[in-house]
């Protein structure tokens, strides 16, 4: 059985239990799923500074902390106890084209070439960690949701902003890959 | 102006975008149970290979079909899910009826979509991966969710200067 759990999973099992996700919130307690919530409950719990937008009661919002203290959580279970004793297994038209750009491991999940603590204090880590997560936390807020609040739960519930959120979601990031990241790798 | 009012006035307006719509006041022990639902959903993120940044490379060049059938099949099962809720009428444990605030469009869904978008390809996660990521021992990323705490922050403390 445990061999069974640690092969890769199918997309249609975690879709299925991501799906799953949706209705379990909101049975377990009226709750509407959604993940990048839980950065403005840390700043409105954190570092509030007076600030209009951080004004709010946070902790009737705690259920969302626990969620992603769970998620972090379950990283660990699944990283130290089911992990994928085989070759991890990328596209060969994918690593085709990051080899191009420059990547050269591809050996787990995140190439340590990039997602190092080596490359923190880096041109790399500035883009790729800094730049990035800004880009996500201030997008995402703007955005009013990412991936499981719009795209899951959004579009779950017929929600047309929600489409058109996760439109931009996928335009943002085709540019991104396509247009922008080869000029980025350049500068290593 | 009318949103500050909103904000100031009563804490059981809706205030966010993942709102807690339960009417009832739960004990802070009874949190414990969205713990276990946020592990399992961890434990999938890594056993899935959705924190992976090559998936989401994948992805971006059209080169796997694994994130569209992940992010595909959880819509159409939470599609079908609500579709159920609604129509029988399910109660939630506490007995209430379910509530699901319609969203409400502006031109952030799109501006800030983008720029969300283009930290989605660079970082190769969305914010629930960068938890799972860290938990799965990917320690630089600690700083990518400090700069996505940082960019939220930014939109707070400046949202009335961004066009919406």
């Amino acid at each position: 059985m445990i061999e069974f759990i640690k092969q890769p999973w199918h997309w249609a099992v975690a879709g299925v239990m991501i799906g799953l996700t949706v209705p379990t919130l909101l049975l377990m307690g009226n709750k509407i799923f959604g993940i990048s919530s839980s950065l403005r409950h840390l700043c409105a719990a954190c570092f509030p500074a007076n600030i209009e937008y951080f004004r709010y009661n946070w902790k009737k919002e705690i259920w969302n902390l626990f969620f992603v203290v769970g998620v972090l959580l379950g990283g660990i279970i699944a990283s130290q106890y089911l992990s994928n004793p085989n070759e991890f297994i990328i596209d060969e038209n994918t690593v085709k084209d990051l080899k191009a750009l420059g990547v050269t491991d591809f050996s787990a999940m995140m190439p340590s070439d990039i997602f190092s603590v080596e490359n923190i204090f880096t041109i790399k880590g500035l883009i790729f960690f800094v730049i990035g997560g800004l880009m996500v936390g201030f997008g995402t807020r703007y955005a009013g949701g990412c991936t499981s609040g719009h795209a899951i739960m959004g579009l779950s519930n017929l929600q047309l902003p929600s489409l058109i959120a996760t439109i931009s979601f996928m335009v943002g990031g085709f540019a991104m890959t396509h247009i922008i990241m080869p000029y980025i790798f350049k500068l290593f | 102006m009318i949103k500050t009012k909103i904000d100031n006035t009563s804490t059981e307006e809706f205030v966010c975008e993942a709102p807690n719509n339960q009417v009832k006041n739960e004990s802070f022990a009874s949190n414990f149970k969205y713990l276990i639902v946020g592990i399992i959903f961890g434990i999938v993120f890594v056993k899935a290979e959705i924190i992976s940044w090559f998936r989401i490379q994948e992805m971006f060049r059209l080169q796997s079909f694994h994130m569209y059938g992940v992010i595909g099949t959880a819509v159409v099962v939470g599609l079908i899910s609500v579709q159920l809720i609604k129509r029988f009428n399910i109660k939630t444990l506490a007995g209430e009826m379910v509530s699901i605030p319609d969203k409400t469009f502006d031109k952030g869904q799109i501006y800030g979509g983008l720029i969300f978008g283009l930290g989605w390809a660079i970082t190769g996660a969305c914010p629930g991966p960068l938890f799972a990521q860290i938990g799965s021992d990917f320690l630089a990323i600690i700083i990518t969710l400090a700069s996505a705490i940082a960019g939220t922050w930014l939109y707070g403390a400046f949202q009335n200067k961004f066009p919406k």
